[in-house]
Formats: C-alpha cells, structure tokens, sequence
C-alpha cells in the first residue's frame, strides 16, 4: 500500500467507517428531558442529540443529523461514551475529549479511559477537520448546559 | 486532446507539490493563482514606487496615481466600458453590489416594490439586497431553477411586473457553472424598463465580457478570481445612473470641498471612493488585465470549454458520481456528489493527493437547498489547468472510493 494510503486511512479507520456507515443510537428520544442543536457552518454538519437525564444520570441518550464521516462517528461514539454516566463525569469526557482533538494531548487528571476515542487522534492532523469530530462535544456540553441557543464551532 | 499548456509555467503557486503530489488545483472558483506578472507589478510598486494617491505633488505620489489610474484605464478598456468615469474601483464584486443596493436602491424603494434575483445567486448577490429590502419595506422575489441548474426563464419574465425595480442576476453560477443567457434576460428586462445587475465574478475570467454589448446597467466582478489580488474588484455602471446616484461612503478623496455646512462631492468616479484604495492590489489588477489580454480572452474561453467538456464526459465516466448542474451552457465549473461519501470526506482525501477543490455550499445555500443537499465538491477551471489536472482527479476519486468501500 503506498504511504499517502496508509495515511489517509490512520484518518478513516475502520472503526470511524463504520460509525459513520451504521451511527449507534440513531434515533430521536420523545421523551429526552435535555437535547441540543449542533452546526457547524463551514462544513454544513448539522446534529441533534437527546438525553434523558434522570438523578444526575444519563440513562439515554442518542443522536439525529447529517455530515461528514468524522462528525457522525464521533457522535456515534460520543452516545456509547456518556451513556450511564453521571452529569459531572460527562462534562469531564467533553473536557478530556475536546483537549485531545485540538490539542492532540491527553491530561493526566483524565477520570476516564478514551479508549474507542483514540480512533479519532487522526484528525489532529488536519485542523480543517477538528470542528467536525468536536462537534457533537460542543453539542452535549450545551445539552447538559441546557443553553438552548445551537452549539456552533464558530 | 492537446495536453500542452504553456500558460501554466506563468504561475508560480502551481509547480510545488501538495503532500508530495504535485499540486492540482481546480479551486479557482473560489480564489484564482496569479501569474509572476502580477506577483512583479505588486512588488515592483511596493519597493520603488508606493505613495499614496491623488493627494501628493511628489514623484512617487505621481507615480503611484499614474499606474493606479492606469490600472483603471486598462480595466475599462478590457470590460469595454463608454468611458474611466464609469469604472468604479471596489474591494471585490461583494462591495460593488453593496454600493448599487445601498446608493442606487436604496433612496429609490417604496414599500411594495420588488427586486427580482434567482435561486442561482451566490450569497453576495442576495444579501445586499435582503438589507435594502428590509430597510425599505421592499420584497425580495426569486425566480425558480430547473434539476439541470438553468433558470427557468417564463418564470423569470413572468416575475418581471411593474413594481420591479432591479435585476440582479449572476453571469455564470459559482456553484453550478450555469452560464445565464443574458442577452435574452436583458432584453426582457429592457422592454420592461427594470434595470439590471450582473454579478459578473465568474463571468469575467473566463470569457471576453463586453458591457456595451450586454446592454446592463450595472457589472461587478472581482479581481482575484481573475489571476489579480484580493482585495481590489470592479463596479461598471451607466454614467447617467452612476452620477444620480448618492455617495455611499464618506471620507478623503471622495470630496471636492468639505466646510460644516456643506461638502461638494468630487466627480465620477471618485465620488464612491472614499479613503486610501487599495493602491498595490488595483495596480497588481491592472497587470493581470495585460496578462490576460496578451493571451486573448476568446482563446481562453475556447481552451476553458473544451477543457470543460473533457472533464464532464471523465466526470460522468466514475461509476457513482452524481453531477450536480447540468445546464444548457456551464463554464468553468462542476459540482458533484460520490456515492454517498460526504464532500469534506472528499474534500480531505482529494487534498492528501495534493488535489484542491471546493467542499461545501459555496456560498450558495438556497441553491443547495434546492438539490436537497447541504453541499457538494467543486471541481473548477482556470486558463492554467489541462487534461491532466482531471485525469488526477479522477484518479484521486478513484482512491476515495477504496477507502470508503
């Protein structure tokens, strides 16, 4: 396989091709009790996640939208992330998340494993392309914000 | 098809290699390379002859109005204009169609009048006119597309009542490379007394662009995507229309007399240039005027059309493509989807093979909205590409389809 393959493909792994092909979770929630928009305007990426919180808990969650691969797997991956998850301990992933996609840096304090998440490390490598996989994050932290205007990445 | 394109050499930006491929670039639509000409002209005035203009009784502020004014003669000869008084000197189509809606529209809207655009227009030719609108208590009204991307022209016509009091109409889609039959749309709008608006920034660097064949009453374009620097560009307007007209900008250089009570404007068309031009960036437009003159614009049309064709027929060829725009007559540009492989996918796969194109909506979202799609990419063509430049496009979708198969 030639070189500029193999690099392409550290963007487009297998695990994000089939998120992106097959998004988990994708669905509306009738009874979501936080939701949120997400757009990016540069790429035309457009998402909506739901959550039902229940105690501080996120015992739901899923997501609609369209966009690119990088924005949908990793929104994808974001609703297997947070899923069960403490209010506080998904803020943390957000923070976690959004520092590693821009930063290409893990923090030490992490309180979680990114594992399935280190699938998206390639984007670090193309800074047109790090708003799509932040997006979904901007979106959740708005949800549980509930700030209501859409989380832009602008 | 001839595969020899001496013109290309002219271009410095185009021989270095992209993620070690050698640069393709078919975004021209957005922002064109320019040639060594003009990269030397611009620097040629910042190192020997920069003052500023109109204003000194020095050498170099002599110097620096001469190639700045000659810069406009050069303009006005090349768009063949009646005369320099008509060529105002703007930072891009976006101004110029700004200027004509705020200092032509504006003071003449009522509440109930329309202005007439179509579903083609980039955003610089609706928003202007949404403001003025807004501010006037006048409607926008829009005339409809067909699937291949033509205006539908009954309807546009139909459009044309008796309370339209403009006309602003593309001269070539930046998103789907719809060439307008303007002759036919003008006359119309004559018979009818509506005046017209051609955004001409796709028009202009493809294609010999004569306003007085035309017969609008506005033209605007832009210089960068004619091989010039950003920054500069171009409102071609009637005389008689341009001196009823209002200043639209207040400042230096616009005035003839300035007291507290009173300020005389200075003439056409100083009158809509207030403050410092952009004195480097016109004088660099000035030299990409002779760059494409000495080529001829009529051969550059001819190389462009058949290099357009050739990329249509390879285009269609890639099993999945789907071609978005497919108008009677296009220039320059294609838009297309692949398989369902979203466009900033593409966008960034076509670019690890040093291949540049647009992704997105191009500044034409209506028109996307039109074709249900949030975007599509964009292959589009400058004097410099050749057959090449498609072959590796074509190659580099190849490649974009095994990844994501």
């Amino acid at each position: 396989m030639s070189e500029d393959a193999t690099e392409m493909q550290d963007l487009y792994r297998e695990l994000i091709l089939d998120h992106a092909r097959q998004p988990r979770n994708f669905k509306r929630l009738a009874d979501a009790t936080h939701s949120a928009e997400g757009i990016n305007p540069l790429c035309g990426d457009k998402l909506h996640l739901y959550l039902v919180v229940d105690q501080d808990k996120i015992t739901e969650i899923s997501f609609q939208g369209s966009g690119c691969a990088i924005s949908m797997a990793s929104a994808s991956l974001l609703t297997e992330t947070v899923a069960e998850r403490s209010v506080a301990d998904a803020v943390a992933c957000v923070t976690t998340v959004t520092r590693r996609l821009t930063t290409g840096k893990e923090e030490a304090s992490a309180t979680f494993d990114l594992g399935k998440l280190r699938a998206l490390d390639g984007v670090t490598q193309y800074p047109s392309r790090v708003k799509c996989a932040t997006l979904a994050w901007h979106a959740l932290r708005a949800a549980l914000n509930q700030a209501g205007a859409p989380a832009t990445t602008e | 098809m001839n595969t020899a394109n001496a013109w290309r050499a002219d271009f410095p930006a185009l021989s270095q290699e992209i993620n070690g491929q050698p640069l393709t670039y078919l975004d021209s639509a957005a922002s064109a390379q320019q040639p060594q000409a003009v990269i030397d002209a611009v620097a040629r005035y910042q190192r020997e002859d920069h003052a500023n203009v109109h204003r000194g009784v020095h050498t170099l502020s002599h110097r620096a109005t001469d190639l700045y004014e000659g810069a406009r003669d050069k303009l006005a000869k090349f768009i063949n204009a009646g005369s320099r008084s008509e060529l105002v000197l703007t930072s891009g189509t976006t101004e110029s169609i700004n200027l004509v809606a705020q200092s032509y529209c504006r003071p003449l809207l009522q509440l109930g009048d329309q202005v007439l655009i179509t579903w083609l227009e980039h955003h610089s030719n609706i928003v202007p006119w949404q403001l003025v609108c807004e501010q006037t208590g006048a409607e926008l009204i829009v005339a409809p597309i067909n699937d291949d991307g033509d205006v539908l022209l009954d309807e546009l016509f139909d459009l044309m009542g008796e309370r339209v009091r403009m006309l602003a109409i593309g001269h070539v889609s930046n998103a789907l490379g719809t060439v307008n039959p303007l002759d036919k749309i003008i006359q119309q709008a004559r018979e009818k007394g509506i005046p017209v608006l051609v955004d001409g920034a796709q028009g202009v660097p493809h294609m010999p662009v004569d306003v007085a064949a035309l017969d609008c009453d506005f033209y605007a374009f832009s210089g960068h995507k004619m091989f010039g620097p950003t920054g500069t560009g171009v409102l071609w307007g009637r005389e008689a229309l341009l001196e009823q007209m209002p200043p639209y900008k207040g400042g230096g250089d616009m005035i003839l007399e300035v007291s507290f009570d009173n300020t005389v404007f200075n003439e056409l068309p100083y009158k809509f240039e207030a403050g410092t031009p952009n004195i480097s960036g016109t004088i660099g437009l000035g030299a990409a005027v002779d760059y494409l003159q000495n080529i001829g614009m009529q051969r550059i049309h001819e190389h462009e059309s058949a290099l357009h064709s050739y990329m249509v027929e390879k285009l269609s060829a890639v099993d999945g493509i789907r071609r978005v725009g497919q108008a009677t007559s296009q220039a320059s540009v294609q838009s297309f989807m692949l398989d369902d492989i979203h466009p900033h996918d593409l966008g960034t796969i076509l670019d690890h093979q040093g291949v540049a194109i647009r992704t997105g909506h191009h500044c034409a979202m209506p028109v996307m909205q039109s074709f249900g799609l949030p975007g599509t990419a964009r292959a589009s063509l400058g004097l410099y590409n050749q057959p090449e430049d498609v072959d590796r496009l074509v190659a580099a979708l190849e490649k974009a389809k095994q990844i994501f198969a």
